[in-house]
């Protein structure tokens, strides 16, 4: 039997399992708004830990971070300092918005804005931060997944068709289940990217070297440079990992989606036991490492880097397996898309679009417009994916400070009595300004440092100092 | 909202110290540990001991936060 029909086969199974346990999960719950964006605050400890890996674990993970460690080399340990750090981070964060929005009954994270400012405008701004870094995110997931379901499936299926069927098939269930959906599909996606990523880390580097050990030695003979930062790079350093390490970190919960998965906890010790155990899931990402580290090696010529994981497989493994390791690779493309449309589409419902344009709008209203938003922003992450596709990294690097933009305005309105909605707004706008304007112009990183961690640093001076300005002219 | 407290914010002081801000004294590649770069193995061990340090700071809160529900069903 032809290998291209064997993995296609494989790939479309998963993804059938995977799209039926989405639909169920609908099963014996009545769709209102609350129970489809946060599950009616009801997960427990497992639930929220599925929940917050299936959003960790992305296409990214799995395709750019073996793709950095093939390319870059040692700057990819950023990776590895993040995760633990971002839950440590959220151990001091979530626990009180989730408390929050129990007692507001709020749902998205410009909701808490609104609730803590009470200015409808910086809550849309907030909102539209949020949408608009999204968006580019969502559109990163497809591009990855057309790519995954392409080369597993030795070419016999394109990408572009991939990515209609399988956008087309997140749309329907986050329609239809809406978080708890997500939820338990994260379940089926978290078991086989787990197996994927323990059997195919042990057996490649043990296949073509003998096992772990002797393949870093080999490696680190052939490039001695490639194992210590800045790697393969000039300017990935240690200003530059520091920068980043912590940037990424405070920022990782900012990320409307991430945020909002605090709002389906039961409690906030649910949250806390959940950071606790959190950076243990990371135990699998030192292995997609091993992987684009052998790829060093045994395939120096890929002409993209982000090939590396599924040429490895390819090269190594009968068909069959890669058509899994492409059904794992698409799922852990839908599950974060599903989140990413889901937060966005509420964002622009609840608060951009009846804040603004229909202030006479019900909740049954939102929770209708939010739907039909789903298949929007689909629709449109669909174009971006297909008819661009240069500027796809700077893209989802923009985002990522952008979102971080957001954190002076969370940390401050969580803890400080003092901070004002117009210094939070000024910190805010400047550091947008300054993220679009060093990364757009190709300025990061900064003399050696993550421009968004500049800009980050500027926006909490700045709120903070506007915010003593403006204290006495306040309410207080 | 009531900020978490002093211990609990030291103990999650220590991961940020040990795999970000000390970066210089620990990316290199000698000595190998288990066949692995010593960046790699410092990385990877952190990953089993942050949770350790986070341990220690969850049981700070949780027993904080029974003395405040406890205050809270006394007086109410």
């Amino acid at each position: 039997m032809n290998p291209s029909v064997i993995a296609l086969t494989v790939i479309c199974s998963i993804v059938a399992v995977g799209s039926l346990v989405g639909f169920l999960a609908r099963f014996q719950h009545t769709m209102d708004l609350e129970q489809w964006t946060v599950g009616k605050r009801s997960f427990g400890v497992v639930l929220v830990w599925l929940l917050m890996a299936g959003e960790i674990y992305t296409t990214y993970t799995l395709l750019g971070v073996s793709g950095w460690a093939y390319s870059r080399g040692a700057p990819v340990l950023y990776i590895l300092g993040v995760q633990p750090l971002a839950y440590v981070f959220s151990f001091f964060i979530l626990p009180q918005i989730c408390e929050l929005g129990q007692k507001y009954r709020l749902q998205t994270q410009a909701d808490v804005f609104q609730t803590r400012y009470g200015n409808t405008y910086l809550t849309a701004f907030v909102a539209l931060v949020g949408v608009i870094s999204l968006l580019p995110y969502a559109q990163v997931q497809l591009t990855g997944l057309g790519i995954i379901v392409e080369v597993s499936s030795y070419g016999g299926l394109h990408r572009t068709p991939a990515m209609v069927v399988a956008f087309g098939i997140v749309a329907a269930f986050v329609f239809v289940s809406g978080v708890r959906g997500v939820a338990w599909v994260s379940v089926i996606k978290d078991l086989l990217l787990l197996f994927t990523a323990v059997f195919v880390g042990i057996a490649v580097p043990f296949i073509y070297f003998g096992g772990i050990g002797p393949m870093f030695a080999a490696v680190a003979r052939a490039k001695p440079n490639h194992l210590v930062m800045p790697g393969a790079t000039t300017n990935l350093g240690h200003s530059w990992y520091i920068s980043t390490v912590l940037l990424v970190s405070l920022s990782f919960y900012m990320w409307p989606q991430n945020f909002a998965a605090s709002f389906t906890a039961r409690s906030g010790n649910t949250l806390r036991r959940n950071a606790v155990l959190m950076p243990l899931y990371s135990l699998t990402q030192p292995l997609i490492f091993f992987v684009g580290l052998t790829a060093v090696l045994v395939l120096p010529d890929l002409s993209n880097g982000d090939l590396a994981f599924l040429a490895m497989v390819r090269k190594t493994f009968p068909a069959w397996f890669l058509g899994i390791v492409g059904g794992a690779g698409a799922l852990t493309a839908m599950v974060p898309a599903a989140i990413q449309l889901l937060s966005a589409a509420t964002l622009f419902a609840k608060n951009l679009f009846r804040p603004i344009l229909a202030r006479g709008m019900t909740d049954d209203q939102v929770a209708h417009l939010a739907r039909m938003m789903v298949l929007v922003l689909t629709i449109g992450a669909l174009v971006l994916a297909i008819y661009t596709s240069a500027s796809l990294v700077s893209l989802l690097l923009v985002g990522y400070a952008g979102v971080a933009q957001l954190l002076p305005g969370v940390l401050f309105g969580l803890y400080s009595r003092r901070v004002t909605t117009t210094g939070v707004f000024v910190g805010m706008a400047a550091g947008i300004a300054m993220v679009v304007l060093l990364m757009l112009t190709g300025r990061d990183p900064f003399k050696g440092v993550n421009a968004g961690f500049i800009a980050l640093c500027c926006n909490f001076a700045l709120t903070g100092v506007v915010s003593l300005l403006t204290v006495r002219a306040s309410s207080r | 909202m009531k900020p978490p407290s002093l211990g609990a914010i030291l103990l999650g002081l220590i991961p940020f110290a040990a795999t970000c801000f000390s970066v210089a004294l620990w990316d290199r590649v000698h000595p190998m540990i288990f066949g692995v770069p010593f960046n790699f193995f410092w990385l990877i061990l952190w990953l089993l001991l942050t949770p350790v340090c986070m341990w220690g700071a969850y049981r700070l809160e949780a027993s904080r936060q029974r003395d405040t529900d406890h205050e809270d069903g006394g007086t109410h």
